[in-house]
């Protein structure tokens, strides 16, 4: 008992021990390799971090859910490119000309709505055909980037409006607009998870779908809403981040899905479901990014950036596998 | 009797649907472009997927032992920047075994770490396919990879040269999946990758050393991904870092197509070279109509999702999955 205790606390307390290491790690390293003058644990650094983890960590949350309850979305990196493509062109539209700056809310509701309803596209197929999540996500993967090269060839769309851009830029008691959108998001998720009907039997879906049923849950629609969950993050993170950008290419996103299951399962959401967190993979999309920022800090290149993040999310899996009581039925996709 | 034959009609049009939309493509894009249907043009689709296609039939063997391999993609990109690169330093007769060498090094440690160590292989190979496109880039420094002297070379055969009048990469893709489909199905080895793939704790408890048959799976996977980066090397005589990127997916696309379930113990070699050509004609077809690329992805969309689909529907006896 005090030891299934003992891993279970040192299991989900890693990845704020991880991140305490990477700080410790990369401040001290930065002393002798940075190319920088500045400290790595900069206030300034810092809040450039948690901005920059925004667009990712804000995928992440839906991700969770979507994994907790036993399914995954390949097609975040996609729905992101369209929505992006969308908030940028809506606005140069000419029956929004006489709009002036209220043009704003209605390319972002356009966006996320978009985004909404290509989630609601997977979760009707996963739960109408019974096809695997997985399965279906990568086709509509392959799908929504089509839709994307159809909408506007290769050439990148681009529109800047420069009150988009200040409130983007903007800092509210000192956090930018990004990383305001990803806490208001964390919180809502956490919530969402942790304090209500739907989160439970989300959790319990995931857990063992035939109880659930047995239990009277209506497994279909929970399913459905969760990807329409993760569509519209993929849709507000677009919104987020290239409301400052102004200029999205056809292949923006890609590899998206892969780094954003990189954050969640570093927070130790478990593929087969019915376990995660939210706060844990709050800590897992800081984490990641901590590493990206820290290894250029310290001079290092993108490819060391990749083959660490790889390397690590092995020895994740590898730990947490150690950490856990053997004999629970093995991690299968 | 009627109700049955329905029954029978229903059946066969889902178990066959791919092969019977297939014909209905192929039927199509000839009556819109006469040039579909010639010798020519079937060549020419067969060797453009012949890297893919190579590809797959590693990860049909994967697939069947229920794992994933999404690694596929950056291995590829690390065997033809190796290949390249060893070509002008130290010739093709050892450039060639060294890439191979390093290509199977990789996959040995994916099967060890799959097989040996029970990870699981989605996360696992997702992991690699972001160190290995690391490894990559650190190994080339992030430059483009060339052959210096293109043309005093015979290097050029795997992806240029033909032999009897057939193109090399076609041969290579025919002999390969003739050389696996008769492992896979001929063999004490295949049948073992099925019943792994199919039922592991059964299989453990027949004696089957379950770790091994995965870790072997890996390797032929990583075979295949040497060969496929030999062949798009030699195509190209110089590559970028990314040229595998993305194509892990489409593998897997062509594989799930092909009817590999991903839940293991089930799938063909056969029906992977189907799989292939089913992608490669969409793609040509829709091309040769006129339509532009980006319309293949979408029509691969709804075909991967109507063949499973279908495959799952034949086998529950009813169209609508029972999920209330």
């Amino acid at each position: 008992m005090q030891v299934g205790k003992l891993s279970k606390y040192l299991a989900g307390g890693a990845i704020w021990g991880f991140i305490v290491l990477e700080l410790i790690f990369f401040s001290v390293a930065g002393e002798f390799f940075s190319v920088s003058d500045k400290a790595f644990m900069d206030a300034d650094n810092m809040l450039l971090l948690l901005k920059q983890s925004a667009p990712i960590g804000i995928i992440a949350m839906g991700m969770t859910i979507v994994m907790v309850n036993g399914n995954i979305d390949l097609s975040v990196g996609a729905i992101y490119a369209i929505c992006a493509i969308i908030l940028l062109d809506s606005m140069t539209w000419t029956m929004f000309a006489g709009l002036g700056n209220w043009v704003i809310p209605v390319a972002w509701c356009l966006a996320l709505l978009t985004g909404l309803v290509l989630g609601a596209i997977n979760g009707l197929i996963v739960w109408k055909t019974g096809v695997d999540a997985f399965i279906v996500t990568l086709g509509s993967m392959l799908g929504y980037r089509g839709l994307v090269f159809m909408y506007n060839g290769e050439q990148p769309t681009s529109h800047l409006n420069w009150t988009l851009v200040d409130f983007a830029e903007a800092q509210f008691l000192g956090l930018h607009t990004a990383t305001w959108f990803l806490l208001v998001v964390t919180v809502a998720i956490w919530f969402l998870m942790n304090r209500t009907v739907h989160g439970r039997n989300a959790y319990a879906i995931g857990n063992n779908r035939e109880a659930a049923v047995n239990a009277g849950i209506r497994v279909g629609p929970h399913m459905m809403i969760n990807f329409m969950i993760i569509g519209f993050l993929a849709a507000l993170s677009a919104v987020v981040f290239y409301s400052e950008s102004g200029s999205v290419n056809p292949n923006d996103g890609q590899l998206y899905e892969l780094w954003v299951i990189t954050a969640v399962v570093l927070g130790g959401t478990k593929l087969t479901g019915g376990a995660g967190s939210i706060v844990s993979t709050f800590g897992g999309v800081i984490a990641i990014q901590l590493l990206r920022k820290g290894l250029a800090h310290i001079g290092a290149d993108t490819s060391t950036v990749n083959l660490v993040i790889g390397l690590i999310l092995i020895a994740v899996l590898f730990l947490d596998r150690q950490l856990n009581v053997k004999g629970k039925e093995e991690l299968k996709v | 009797m009627a109700e049955s034959t329905k029954q029978d009609i229903g059946k066969l049009l889902a178990k066959q649907g791919i092969l019977i939309a297939f014909a209905l493509f192929i039927i199509g894009f000839t009556i819109a472009n006469p040039k579909f249907l010639t010798l020519d043009n079937f060549e020419n689709v067969v060797r453009s997927s012949a890297i893919l296609g190579v590809m797959a039939l590693g990860v049909t063997f994967v697939v069947i032992s229920g794992n994933l391999d999404l690694s596929v993609g950056s291995m590829m990109s690390f065997s033809t920047i190796v290949v390249l690169d060893l070509h002008d330093k130290l010739g093709p007769t050892l450039a060639i075994p060294a890439m191979f060498a390093m290509t199977l090094c990789l996959g040995a440690l994916i099967g060890f770490l799959v097989g040996y160590l029970k990870l699981n292989s989605l996360i696992v190979t997702l992991g690699m396919l972001s160190a290995i496109h690391g490894l990559t880039l650190t190994y080339s420094g992030g430059k483009n990879m060339d052959i210096a002297d293109k043309e005093g070379t015979w290097f050029a055969i795997f992806g240029q040269g033909n032999i009897l009048g057939i193109q090399t990469p076609i041969l290579i893709f025919i002999a390969l999946a003739a050389l696996l489909g008769i492992i896979l199905a001929k063999t004490p080895f295949g049948r073992k990758v099925y019943a792994v793939g199919g039922n592991g704790t059964a299989a453990t408890f027949s004696g089957i050393r379950r770790a091994r048959v995965v870790f072997l799976c890996y390797i032929m996977s990583a075979l295949c991904v040497a060969t496929a980066g030999l062949i798009q090397a030699s195509r190209s005589m110089g590559s970028q870092n990314t040229v595998g990127q993305g194509l892990e997916l489409e593998v897997l696309a062509a594989v799930i197509l092909g009817g590999a379930s991903l839940l293991g113990g089930s799938g063909t070699i056969f029906k992977t070279v189907i799989g292939v050509l089913i992608l490669g004609f969409i793609q040509n077809g829709l091309l040769l109509v006129g339509l532009d690329f980006s319309v293949q992805y979408v029509v691969t969309w709804i075909i991967i999702i109507l063949a499973v689909w279908l495959d799952i529907a034949a086998k529950r006896g009813k169209l609508m999955s029972p999920i209330a």
